[in-house]
């Protein structure tokens, strides 16, 4: 396997540069006669879509069929889920020949998602700083206030396709859950949400919501009662019901095929923040920059600017209280390859393989691992992985709340502190593009709390 | 010939089946652990599975999840479990095998993980989250050192897959009697003897069934179909008692338990 990485290394960075399709190719917009623009609009993000998942580019020969991002990802899971996740792949490979599941899933992110999300020049937070431009990528204005809704409803559409009336979900943060069970209200799904307890106590305003909308919220009370366990119980569950229940894992993390289906219904936010910069900018930004939990967020914003080589790329982890072990879950700046969750990268692991205890006062991004992906992408050097302290993400909250008037989640405040780091050391001409991945409304009575302890 | 090869060969002789207990290892520690995998082989069981903990094992009900976080929690390390396991077995007539996750195994380096299986005289291992399209390279490692790489079937599995990983498995194939965790059941799928059947006419390799088994009713239906039982999760609840129980009363509990599943066995044939 280390061999393996060695050889990877040099493929990826001659493949950037070879560039098969650039995307604006891709995203030229029709103007067909007779078409309100609505359905131009639906028509244009279908063609987008359909090329994403079809094309023979560069970026799309990863993963391989194995699931493999070079030496990364693959499928370690128990045989009993092998086929399911064949199955899944199979559809999932039909649903991208299929110009109606392109349509029907476009139309969703447009009317009933409220896409495309604006790219918003932050211009007092600029000031601030003195230096570059910050822009925001607004997928905090989405329905249900992430970008988590990207993914739930592309895999309440595959869930339909297999014919399965009943999903699970492991959520952190509570967005995922959110959105997988409003996805499901949607399509008339039962609905299991797995929670850590830890979770469920500071992220309360999204388990309301999860039942309000009619899905189950099972506490976990295992481990570390967070994301990590959630994970687990939701495996669990699938173990005794993969015949008729879809497991809608909600980020770029997990086995073949999860960390590429993730990443392409994530990607219409970097496609959208590709065209709307050549409108807004009139050029592509300078600097891309995103948080990174499991990495969906990231992956999505990321891979559609992968081909484009001049554009830089930052992936923040969340760095806790310090860099000493479980004080933090940044695991691409601190951990090692191994094995979690059902596949390879980067992880935080003791000498034995156990897991280690991590630490994040943001849930979505308190987790061991990381998708295959960015590790294949932090050892090809394509994107800078760094990390970002609570205190910092805090300070970045508050900043853009009283610059801007926007209550960003915990989890993009961490993106938001290393763009604004980032900006202060940059021209005027630099254009910065934050993934402001949601908002900040579930994390108001958890930053008071962690305010208090401070004031004590 | 590998030991549990010759396990087989001689209870297929005798036309014989075996009685496969699993354990955690260090639960509650590793000297109880010596003292039950020799009260359950002087029982008479045919060969002992010693399962690794595991901070994440998602193919594990709350039974073997919990003697997991018991055995963790005294911060168990992987070296001193194959040291202690490395005193029994050779002493021992019946084979071990561990049950561990590939994450352990991958952290630890392949090729180090099958030596010293072999070096302390441990006949294999069952690695739960490997399935076989990922195993080549072990499978590859541990047939250089005569330690067998016991596949799992279950009853999703595909049947052409079936057969595919019967080719690759050595030492038995574990049947996986139901879709689901680990723990015990009640009642075990009605199409079980039918499938188990299936795959007996398709490979010649021992077939083992685990997971529910739990009951002398069980062992009575399913022996005669098999070449041997597992049985974890009832096994690895009365070891729980350890924690406040004393161990002589433990092992004895242990003891007579699998004795009376034995007894089932061979009253059967
Ligand atoms: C708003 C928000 N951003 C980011 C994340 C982290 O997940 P990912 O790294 O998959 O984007 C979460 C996860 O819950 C989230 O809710």
């Amino acid at each position: 396997m280390i061999a393996f990485a060695a050889i990877s290394v040099q493929l990826p960075l001659f493949l950037y540069s070879l560039s098969v399709f650039s995307v604006s190719s891709v995203s030229s917009v029709v103007n067909l006669p007779g078409l309100d623009s609505h359905a131009i609009a639906v028509e244009n993000q279908r063609k987008e879509l359909y090329h994403l998942m079809t094309s023979a580019n560069a970026m799309t020969q990863v993963p391989d069929a194995a699931g493999r991002f070079g030496a990364f990802g693959g499928r370690y899971v128990p045989e009993t889920l092998v086929r399911a996740l064949d199955e899944l792949g199979s559809e999932y490979d039909k649903a991208c020949q299929d110009a109606a599941f392109q349509s029907e899933l476009a139309s969703l992110l447009k009317h009933y998602v409220g896409r495309p999300s604006p790219l918003y020049h932050a211009k007092r937070l600029s000031n601030e700083c003195g230096g570059a431009q910050i822009w925001l990528k607004r997928e905090d204005l989405n329905h249900t206030g992430s970008h988590k809704i990207n993914n739930t409803l592309g895999q309440g559409l595959l869930t339909l396709r297999m014919g399965k009336q009943r999903v699970i979900a492991e959520t952190g943060a509570g967005q995922h859950g959110v959105a997988t069970a409003t996805a499901c209200a949607h399509f008339g799904l039962e609905c299991v949400v797995y929670m850590g307890e830890e979770d469920i106590r500071r992220q309360a305003p999204n388990v309301f919501s999860m039942k309000l909308l009619g899905a189950e919220v099972r506490p976990v009370s295992s481990g570390s009662r967070t994301l990590r366990d959630a994970i687990n119980e939701a495996m669990r569950d699938w173990m005794a019901s993969v015949e008729t229940t879809h497991y809608i894992l909600g980020s770029v993390v997990g086995p073949h095929p999860f960390p590429r289906i993730v990443r392409d219904f994530q990607s219409v936010i970097g496609r959208e923040t590709i065209q709307q910069s050549r409108e807004q900018l009139g050029r592509l930004p300078d600097t891309i920059v995103a948080c990174v939990g499991g990495g969906s967020n990231a992956a999505g914003m990321f891979y559609p600017f992968i081909e484009h080589a001049n554009v830089a790329l930052v992936g923040v982890e969340a760095g806790g209280r310090s860099a000493k072990p479980g004080d933090h879950a940044a695991p691409l700046s601190h951990g090692r390859p191994g094995v979690l969750h059902g596949s390879y990268s980067y992880v935080m692991q003791d000498d034995d393989g156990q897991t280690c205890d991590v630490h994040s006062m943001s849930a979505g991004l308190d987790y061991p691992g990381v998708g295959p992906e960015h590790s294949y992408w932090k050892d090809t050097g394509r994107v800078t992985y760094t990390n970002c302290l609570d205190k910092e993400a805090l300070a970045a909250f508050d900043a853009l709340a009283k610059s801007e008037g926007i209550l960003a989640a915990l989890e993009s405040s961490h993106a938001v502190a290393k763009a604004m780091d980032l900006a202060r050391s940059k021209p005027n001409e630099h254009a910065i593009v934050v993934c402001l991945s949601g908002r900040g409304d579930k994390d108001a009575a958890e930053i008071a709390r962690l305010r208090s302890q401070h004031a004590e | 010939m590998s030991k549990i090869d010759q396990l087989f060969s001689n209870l297929r002789r005798e036309k014989r089946k075996a009685l496969m207990p699993f354990v955690t290892a260090g639960d509650p520690d590793l000297a109880f652990t010596a003292d039950v995998l020799r009260e359950l082989v002087g029982r008479g069981c045919h060969l002992c599975e010693v399962g690794i903990p595991y901070s994440d094992p998602i193919a594990d009900g709350p039974v073997i999840q919990a003697s997991y976080t018991r055995a963790l929690a005294h911060k168990i390390k992987l070296a001193d479990i194959l040291e202690t396991l490395g005193g029994v077995a050779p002493k021992m007539e019946a084979p071990l095998v561990t049950m561990v996750s590939y994450a352990i195994v991958y952290r630890h380096g392949l090729e180090k993980y099958a030596d010293e299986v072999q070096q302390r005289g441990l006949a294999g291992l069952i690695v739960p989250d490997l399935p076989v399209e990922e195993s080549a390279q072990l499978a590859a490692i541990c047939r250089r050192s005569d330690v067998s790489l016991i596949q799992l079937v279950t009853p999703t599995t595909p049947r052409e897959r079936a057969v595919r990983i019967a080719e690759t498995s050595t030492g038995f194939l574990y049947y996986v009697s139901v879709a689901g965790i680990t723990g015990e059941r009640t009642q075990l799928p009605p199409e079980l003897v039918d499938n188990v059947g299936w795959l007996r006419t398709q490979t010649d390799l021992p077939i083992c069934i685990g997971f529910g088994i739990s009951k002398p009713e069980h062992v009575k239906l399913l022996a005669p179909v098999a070449d041997g039982l597992i049985v974890g999760s009832a096994i690895v609840r009365r070891i729980a008692a350890a924690a406040d129980e004393p161990r002589e009363k433990v092992l004895r509990d242990v003891g007579d338990y699998v004795a009376e599943l034995l007894a089932a066995m061979t009253n059967d044939e």
